[in-house]
């Protein structure tokens, strides 16, 4: 049998060679030498958040002198800062790992110097890893990486105030795994170097560090013994302890007199900053009457038990920050499910008030006022200004954390996805105004995870929350939702379902519904009837299934462990009976019949890690047989990249992973028009390879190396939407570019791309509300994209872009762009504004032009010598409420109007020139008879009295404005009709031929004045007065700047 | 003993790595202000008139700025042939034309105290230590694609509401070309508080000797907000003192 074995396998790898040097050749499409910026250039990212439940903020510190100024770190977010109090914060660490562990202010130069360590430490399943300790000197526009790049998590940073270059860090570290990097570390030169000056063991990290304000050779640090697997957690061991060091860190002694004996948990420590004789620590141990709060009034030589109340106790791995009231040691508080708070030193508590999301991970008191409080929770930040009472949130910290995206069809089209601890979620993916946080329809309860619109119905979405405890379908008109879980059938087993549960829809058959347990489980009417479709597909491994026992010294069974379950499942879209699946226990399995026959291919995978959790696989849009797989193995802390593609329908595997690929994949699209471009969604950030997977570059541009958790195709629109686990939903607009590089085109100096028909954006409806501190998140551009690729940046010499039309009149002059790489230029294909009449005032018909018709458009790039030109197409966008008779009306309006407004700016120039003529010789006619003779002042006043009912004279540009005149009311319907792009009212046509008329009559009115100038010529020249000259003439006006 | 020679090594090493990077920063904007025409020629201007186009969200309108030494500017753009001054600078006070009133108004007490403190005059660069201001190198970063180093100007501490701040920001020296081509910034206050602008610089062009970007493009969050191309530049042409000056009715 052994024997037989062996000759098969032999057998199977010559085929596979032969299969493997085929789909080398297959692989064979030219590398692409540019990378990074050099291909992106000015493509850029835009956010929409939301920031309406914001997300897990882990840590918090103020500023030691301004209380203006809050740092918050988030779980997957970056550090947001606030200058003005809490009203707005802004990212300030958007180049660097999101994961945030510990912030601290430099004592000394609160206002330049700031540490970040990176690495959340409150430990759930979700948590991300951190890459060191950063330090910024210039208030975090700059920071750098000053070391311990294997930390993996740091819990905190102490400085010594009187010698700021002395940094003490707590690193808790590894989560997943043994690691030597914990303990705690010292640096004597701001960074440079760092000495590890305690250490317990590879499992046991530093879990907090406090330092004595009073004197900084006294520091305690609590020692945490811990270690999650893919399916299980355990707090506590005999190694978990409290230290105190009062020689600067060179000795340290457990400080435990008064603590449970036996096996210790996590143990958060706190210092009471205006007496530093008194501790508080919070102790997780066996016995559940030892667990809770003990206080210490000696420094630590001895601690009393004074609480034990749940919300001190309650799930030590997330909640373990104590901090105490910078003036009163006896007002503390407690993070916890929902925060507690004492004011008398430990002894009772109560749940701080109203208004706050649950889970709460820290605090800070405000310098001046106690009572004045911030909290962070996995909702983001809240004020308080009550003593923490009554909560307000901050609405402007968009650190939402998706675990996935969906896209639907609609215009705008609206994006889907779910959050943790933050539900299911529907927004859209543009707004009048910007996308705002009151834009979102909730569609889900709990931990919100996959969420997908039905593929045709528009009023149906499904969403889930955690362990497929509810799956529901949303009937979004009539507002109700169906639970529609599968349930297991008389002779099943229990059904497994991961935390994260796999749900999806088909791209075959519209109402089909796949979820995925240990089974694989299907609908085909919308989630009423599930038949089970496989046998259990996952390695069924008993020992990974024992989560009742999971959590260590405190029992956590949330279902967050649940392991040999399905988490990846995707049908192809050429074939309905390709089903692939993939789980969390490292199986890959692929069905061509419908789920009738099941193929385990996992071991046809190279080079993977055995049981390395199978995140995602997608079917290839171009071939049945072609898949992409993307593994991850960091919940046994192997933090590689492993992204796989088969063309045979996963009998081989080939890696399509290269050495610029930094961190651990969670996702991969296949471009729906190219497929040898492909995005892949990493721990670190999006990355992109042109060339199917030789070179990989990060895209960077406005960008956070954030974990991007999936990534979904806009199929018509070419978007690019990314479920960010910290940073919300972040898109990029339009790849197409991309897929259009090739070796010949990075070799020309400029190139323009193909783009799609620009669809003309119609006029728009009302928006813009939010106020300030809300986030808003952007819109996609309205107007047309002019894209190209430079080879290099231009730097010297005149470079300009010109727009003509069909008549080749040059109608827009644009700022092109000189980036190395892909350039996007808008325009917004409107002609430029009319010079309008000058006045005392401004009007707003003269700062826009009309939107030109749809049409081909010429566009010409003029880079030294040479020049290079374009086509652009507008069209009217299909769905337009408007017809092309509308449309031409509409336009033939605005530019009668738009005639108008020069032709009457015309005829002010003229009374203008006329005037200072004939002003000018007023004084010479001395006499009275030639006053009577050559009554030019009659003239001119009468020219005066025309100019006022053409033109406003007095008044300002506010409140104080004049009565409107010719010109203002000229203007004002042209602003009018360029407004709407659509059919012009009756009303307003019957208006602009009243305001034709009377422009006709005041020109009648001018020449008539003109006509009597004329006539007194020769009484003019007898009397040897100069002559009055004609002004320019229409054409010169409308070429002059003034 | 061993631990003071390590400790001596260290020291010494720490001291040639300042001095290495000082000699760094300053190279690169010596061969910046060799490259730009030269520190004499640069000496000798004493005005520039500038005559562009500006470009704002769709719309375009005429810009013209007069700068003269050491620190008076004005800078104005006209729409629907108004005259509006956006900024304004004689040496004493700073003030701008209200959008509303179309009248002269004076900016605040400390933006005018800080106006005054500048030596931007005709470049930053110029003499930059005699005029207080410090540079660091801070390494290098690609810049449109572009490999730059990256140096830190520090000027003379301003005031920002009330508060005494430091006044630095970054340019950006294309390695190739030796000319800034990005500058970035963070505001300190108003609507521009905690704001960063990044002004990119293109289209260099020789006028008598010295070489300007005739193109100036302000991103923020990295779309372009504002773009200025240059039509003419004049320099050393006579300037009347009262252009600079608060107009009194």
């Amino acid at each position: 049998m052994r024997l037989f074995l062996l000759k098969n396998t032999m057998k199977k790898k010559s085929i596979f060679l032969i299969l493997l040097s085929l789909s080398v050749n297959s692989f064979a499409q030219e590398a692409l030498p540019i990378k990074g910026d050099e291909i992106f250039g000015s493509m850029r990212a835009r956010h929409i958040g939301p920031a309406l439940m914001s997300g897990r903020v882990v840590d918090l510190e103020g500023h030691p002198k301004d209380n203006k100024i809050l740092y918050a770190g988030a779980a997957g977010g970056g550090v947001w800062k606030t200058t003005d109090g809490g009203v707005t914060f802004n990212p300030i660490f958007d180049k660097h790992n999101q994961s945030i562990g510990a912030i601290k202010v430099d004592p000394k130069s609160p206002d330049q110097v700031i540490w970040v360590g990176t690495g959340e430490i409150w430990t759930r399943n979700s948590v991300s890893t951190g890459d060191g300790i950063y330090k910024t000197t210039d208030g975090g526009q700059n920071w750098n990486q000053m070391g311990l790049p294997k930390s993996e998590r740091i819990s905190s940073i102490k400085i010594n105030p009187n010698n700021t270059d002395e940094v003490f860090v707590g690193v808790l570290g590894g989560l997943w795994s043994d690691s030597e990097e914990r303990g705690v570390y010292k640096t004597a030169d701001g960074g440079k170097t760092w000495n590890k000056i305690f250490y317990i063991n590879a499992s046991t990290g530093c879990s907090d560090l406090v330092m004595d304000p009073n004197d900084a050779n006294i520091m305690y640090a609590s020692f945490w013994q811990f270690r999650r697997t893919a399916f299980s957690f355990d707090s506590g061991g005999e190694n978990s302890g409290l230290y105190k060091t009062i020689d600067g860190g060179k000795t340290w002694n457990k400080i435990h007199n008064g603590f449970p004996k036996g096996k210790l948990g996590r143990i958060a420590i706190a210092l009471a900053p205006s007496n530093s004789k008194i501790l508080y620590s919070v102790i997780e141990s066996v016995k559940d009457e030892d667990k809770g709060l003990y206080r210490s009034d000696d420094a630590g030589a001895n601690w009393t038990r004074t609480n034990g109340d749940f919300g001190l106790v309650v799930r030590p791995f997330y909640f373990s920050r104590i901090v105490v009231d910078p003036k009163n040691p006896d007002i503390i508080l407690k993070a916890g499910l929902n925060g507690s708070l004492s004011r008398d030193g430990g002894k009772t508590f109560k749940d701080i008030g109203g208004g706050i999301h649950a889970d709460v991970h820290d605090f800070w008191f405000d310098l001046h006022d106690s009572n004045r409080i911030y909290l962070c929770d996995d909702g983001g930040v809240y004020r308080s200004y009550d003593g923490g009472s009554i909560w307000d949130m901050v609405k402007g910290i968009p650190v939402s954390q998706f675990y996935q995206v969906a896209v639907d069809n609609q215009t705008p089209f609206k994006v889907y996805g779910g959050l943790q601890d933050n539900g299911s979620w529907i927004g859209p993916s543009s707004k009048p105004g910007g996308i705002e946080n009151r834009d979102w329809i909730s569609v889900g309860a709990g931990d919100g995870f996959r969420t997908f619109p039905h593929p045709k119905d528009p009023n149906i979405v499904y969403s889930e929350m955690q362990g497929a405890e509810n799956i529901w379908r949303i009937n979004l008109e009539k507002n109700s939702a169906k639970t529609i879980k599968p349930f297991p059938e008389a002779n099943d087993p229990k059904f497994r379902f991961n935390w994260n549960t796999p749900i999806t829809t088909s791209p075959n058959n519209v109402d089909r519904l796949y979820c995925g347990s240990q089974f694989l489980h299907k609908s085909d009417d919308r989630g009423e009837t599930w038949v089970k479709i496989s046998p259990d597909l996952t390695t069924n491994d008993p020992a990974k299934q024992q989560q009742e026992n999971s959590g260590g010294l405190s029992m956590d069974n949330s279902g967050a462990e649940n392991h040999c379950t399905i988490f990846a499942v995707n049908e192809s879209p050429l074939d309905q009976n390709i089903i692939w699946v993939g789980t969390d226990d490292g199986n890959v399995q692929v069905t061509f019949d419908g789920g009738k026959n099941w193929n385990n291919v996992t071991a046809n995978v190279p080079d993977l890690p055995k049981n390395t959790w199978c995140y995602f696989i997608e079917p290839s849009s171009f071939d049945k047989n072609s898949a992409y797989a993307v593994f991850t193995g960091y919940t046994s802390g192997d933090f590689k990249p492993y992204v796989y593609k088969t063309i045979d329908g996963g009998k081989t595997w080939k890696s399509i992973v290269s050495d610029d690929i930094k961190s651990f994949v969670r996702n991969i699209k296949e471009d729906h028009k190219n497929p040898n471009l492909l995005f892949l969604g990493t721990e670190g950030g999006l990355y992109v390879t042109i060339d199917g997977g030789q070179n990989w570059s990060p895209f960077k541009n406005n960008m956070p190396p954030v974990a991007v958790h999936w990534i979904a195709l806009h199929p018509t629109e070419d978007a690019l939407v990314m479920a960010t686990h910290g940073r919300g939903v972040i898109i990029v607009d339009d790849i197409s570019p991309l897929r259009q590089l090739t070796k010949e085109i990075i070799g020309k100096d400029l190139h323009f791309f193909t783009t799609k028909p620009t669809k003309m954006a119609e006029s728009g409806s009302f928006g813009g509300y939010a106020r300030m501190g809300e986030f808003v998140g952007e819109n996609p551009s309205r107007q047309a994209n002019i894209v190209y690729y430079l080879k290099s940046r231009h730097t010297f010499g005149k470079m300009t872009m010109e727009v003509f039309d069909k008549d080749k009149q040059k109608i827009a002059d644009l700022s092109p762009g000189k980036s190395k790489g892909i350039n996007y230029v808008d325009w917004n294909y409107s002609l430029k504004p009319p010079k309008v009449a000058k006045g005392k005032t401004i009007v707003s018909g003269g700062f826009q032009g009309p939107t030109v018709l749809p049409g081909t458009y010429k566009v010409k790039i003029t880079k030294g010598n040479k020049s290079y030109e374009n086509d652009l197409v507008l069209i009217a966008d299909p769905k337009s409420i408007h017809t092309t008779e509308d449309r031409i009306l509409q336009h033939e309006t605005a530019m009668k109007l738009f005639a108008m407004n020069e032709e009457l700016g015309y005829l002010v120039d003229q009374i203008d020139h006329n005037q200072t003529q004939l002003n000018a010789i007023l004084p010479s006619l001395t006499s009275s008879k030639l006053k009577k003779q050559i009554p030019i002042a009659e003239i001119s006043n009468n020219m005066e009295t025309l100019k006022e009912s053409l033109v406003v004279l007095k008044g300002d540009n506010y409140v104080g404005a004049a009565e409107p005149q010719l010109r203002e009311k000229i203007s004002g319907l042209f602003s009018e009709i360029l407004g709407y792009t659509g059919r012009p009212t009756n009303a307003q046509l019957s208006s602009l031929k009243v305001l034709d008329k009377k422009l006709s009559e005041a020109r009648v009115i001018m020449e008539s004045l003109k006509s009597q100038i004329n006539k007194l010529s020769p009484a003019m020249a007898k009397a040897k007065l100069p002559e009055i000259k004609p002004g320019r003439s229409f054409e010169d006006y409308k070429a002059a700047e003034n | 003993m061993k631990q003071k020679l390590r400790l001596l090594f260290a020291g010494a090493l720490t001291l040639v790595t300042t001095y290495t990077q000082a000699q760094t920063a300053n190279e690169i904007v010596e061969k910046y202000l060799e490259t730009i025409g030269g520190k004499v020629k640069l000496a000798t201007i004493k005005s520039i008139k500038m005559i562009a186009k500006g470009q704002q969200g769709g719309m375009e309108f005429p810009m013209t700025s007069v700068m003269e030494a050491p620190n008076k500017m004005v800078q104005s753009i006209n729409f629907q042939g108004k005259e509006i001054v956006v900024s304004a600078f004689d040496g004493k006070e700073m003030w701008k034309t209200n959008f509303m009133t179309m009248k002269p108004e004076k900016s605040e007490t400390e933006d005018s105290q800080n106006a005054a403190k500048s030596a931007d005059f005709p470049d930053p660069f110029l003499d930059y230590k005699a005029k207080g201001y410090s540079i660091s190198f801070e390494g290098e970063e690609k810049i449109e694609g572009t490999d730059c180093h990256k140096i830190k100007l520090t000027k003379k501490p301003i005031m920002v509401d009330g508060k005494e701040e430091e006044d630095f920001s970054y340019y950006y020296f294309d390695k190739e070309n030796n000319v800034v081509i990005m500058q970035k910034q963070t505001g300190k206050k108003g609507q521009m508080k905690d704001i960063t602008i990044e002004t990119l610089m293109s289209d260099y062009q020789e006028v008598d000797g010295i070489y300007f970007a005739y193109n100036v493009s302000q991103k923020m969050n990295g779309q372009v907000i504002f773009s200025m191309t240059v039509d003419k530049i004049e320099l050393n042409a006579p300037v009347d003192a009262k252009v600079f000056a608060y107009p009194i009715d």
